[in-house]
């Protein structure tokens, strides 16, 4: 499976986030802006929910490109510490046991996990949860 | 420098009205505030209108009268109709005019917003993953308040509560059968923690209001209603806005703390003095949380605040007296020009049923939205 763009993790594996680290200021942003003024920059694995909610309809499409079968899905922002608190989904977690403060591994996960060819999103998953 | 008067006001209704479009809500509405000041089209010298999807403003010249009128159009989002009686202000207090109006209208489809990243300067695969979804935006924003600051769910009900109660009583408004708590809570989630009446829904209406300076005002014989401060800010580092990939780990102001404190140092009043207030409730933990960023109390006590109905319209401090946007639905180009004609209504004491005791004499107002712009005023009769 590919990613559902370029540039948005490492090639390593395991992977990690690739955020824009600001030349001036060493502010970290994610996505890497197509700018020189940023430094593409591998993002820690792990991190904290520092917020998250579930969504619970399907988004408009455009722009989603989501399964038409919806089923809810959880999103957080994820605080990756001294660098940036990025949005991405959650994976491998019952919805009531999400958490503010919960660690979390960087894992990509199928923006359809029943399609062979989907896409690869951002997302965590608790650390320690099966693949 | 003389004040600015609010000398005429007027709406068309919010909600759906099928077979009137955006343009026909906002001549209508026209025509009620032309009517309120008693003047005629002819006497405005200038406008300002906005709207965010119902097409450009400036159109309904062919219906009000091709005067040759100054009309410019404003598209400034969730500040649209802020920014556009922002303008008239200083229109006026410039000198150039002394009699004007600002208006705003939309109708928007049903369902939620639908927004494209590169309407916002965001990569495609954002929107193609899930995320350009407002009220996934405003779910995650209130999660992280409630853990910080003890906010519960319960809370959140309360002020949908009151929405729908006073939405009830406001003949403008579109929602207009009370809900219970239970209603409320029990109803289904959109976006945990949110339920689907705790969101305002797009809508359509139209607003307008007729501005004149102080002279003006008195040749007029009008209710002196002043418009003492407008201010409209963007926002600051580390504010936390809709549609944000990241976020800076070291948290900032917001844009509606800028506007507030520009808007009381303006009138040369604090939070304190104000009789009633209309905040941005498009769902209702931004009513809690601009409780706090307008200065009206610290953040976290507006959970005893709710409890005590200290917002309600008998209560200390009035909130949303016609039932905000959770009642009246946003129609974006309208919604910041409905919260002043309810403060004027307020002010002038016809609120009918819905009316605030105690014979206020200031009334504050405040929008805010994408993409971290936000707009205050403050009346004081």
């Amino acid at each position: 499976m590919r990613p559902i763009t370029e540039g948005l993790f490492t090639e390593e594996m395991p992977p990690r986030l690739l955020g824009g680290r600001d030349r001036e200021n060493g502010r970290i942003v994610f996505p890497c802006p197509a700018d020189s003024r940023f430094v593409a920059t591998p993002l820690a694995r792990v991190g904290k929910i520092w917020s998250y909610t579930i969504q619970r309809f399907r988004p408009k499409t455009p722009p989603y490109e989501g399964p038409q079968t919806f089923v809810p899905f959880a999103v957080a922002y994820v605080e990756l510490p001294d660098e940036v608190i990025v949005e991405a989904r959650l994976t491998d977690v019952k919805h009531e046991d999400i958490h503010i403060g919960m660690l979390v591994e960087f894992s990509p996960s199928p923006l359809d996990p029943d399609a062979e060819s989907s896409v690869l999103i951002p997302a965590f998953r608790p650390i320690g949860a099966a693949a | 420098m003389s004040d600015v008067c609010i000398v005429g006001i007027g709406i068309h209704r919010f909600g759906r009205t099928d077979g009137m479009s955006g343009v026909d809500q906002g001549v209508y509405a026209t025509y009620a505030a032309l009517a309120d000041a008693g003047i005629k089209w002819q006497d405005i010298q200038f406008a300002y209108g906005s709207s965010d999807a119902a097409g450009n403003p400036d159109t309904m010249v062919e219906q009000l009268g091709l005067t040759g009128v100054q009309f410019i159009n404003i598209r400034n989002g969730c500040a649209a109709g802020g920014s556009a009686l922002f303008s008239g202000q200083m229109a006026i207090k410039s000198g150039e005019f002394d009699l004007g109006m600002a208006v705003g209208f939309d109708k928007h489809p049903r369902g939620a917003f639908n927004a494209l990243p590169s309407e916002y300067n965001l990569p495609d695969w954002y929107g193609a993953a899930g995320y350009m979804v407002t009220t996934q935006f405003f779910a995650t924003k209130i999660t992280r308040y409630m853990h910080d600051y003890g906010i519960t769910r319960t809370a959140l009900a309360r002020v949908a509560e009151k929405a729908f109660a006073n939405g009830a009583k406001a003949d403008h408004a579109w929602r207009r059968e009370p809900l219970t708590l239970d209603d409320i809570l029990n109803a289904p989630l959109v976006s945990d923690p949110y339920t689907k009446p705790m969101f305002c829904s797009p809508a359509e209406g139209g607003v307008a209001l007729i501005l004149a300076s102080e002279k003006k005002a008195r040749e007029l014989g009008r209710p002196l209603i002043r418009l003492k401060a407008a201010s409209m800010r963007t926002r600051p580092n580390g504010s936390f806005e809709v549609f944000a990939p990241s976020i800076d780990i070291q948290r900032g102001g917001t844009a509606t703390r800028l506007a507030a404190a520009a808007a009381f140092h303006q009138a040369g009043i604090d939070p304190n003095d104000i009789a009633i207030a209309q905040l941005q409730d498009t769902e209702a933990g931004a009513e809690i949380m601009h409780m706090a960023e307008n200065g009206f109390c610290r953040d976290g006590e507006q959970e005893q605040w709710l409890a005590e109905q200290r917002t309600h319209l008998n209560g200390k401090l009035p909130i949303n007296t016609d039932g905000g946007c959770l009642a009246c639905g946003e129609p974006i180009g309208a919604s910041g020009l409905r919260q002043v004609y309810e403060n004027v209504v307020q002010l002038r004491g016809n609120a009918g049923a819905r009316q605030v005791a105690g014979n206020p004499k200031t009334a504050y107002s405040h929008v805010y939205g994408a993409p971290g712009v936000s707009a205050v005023t403050i009346l004081e009769r």
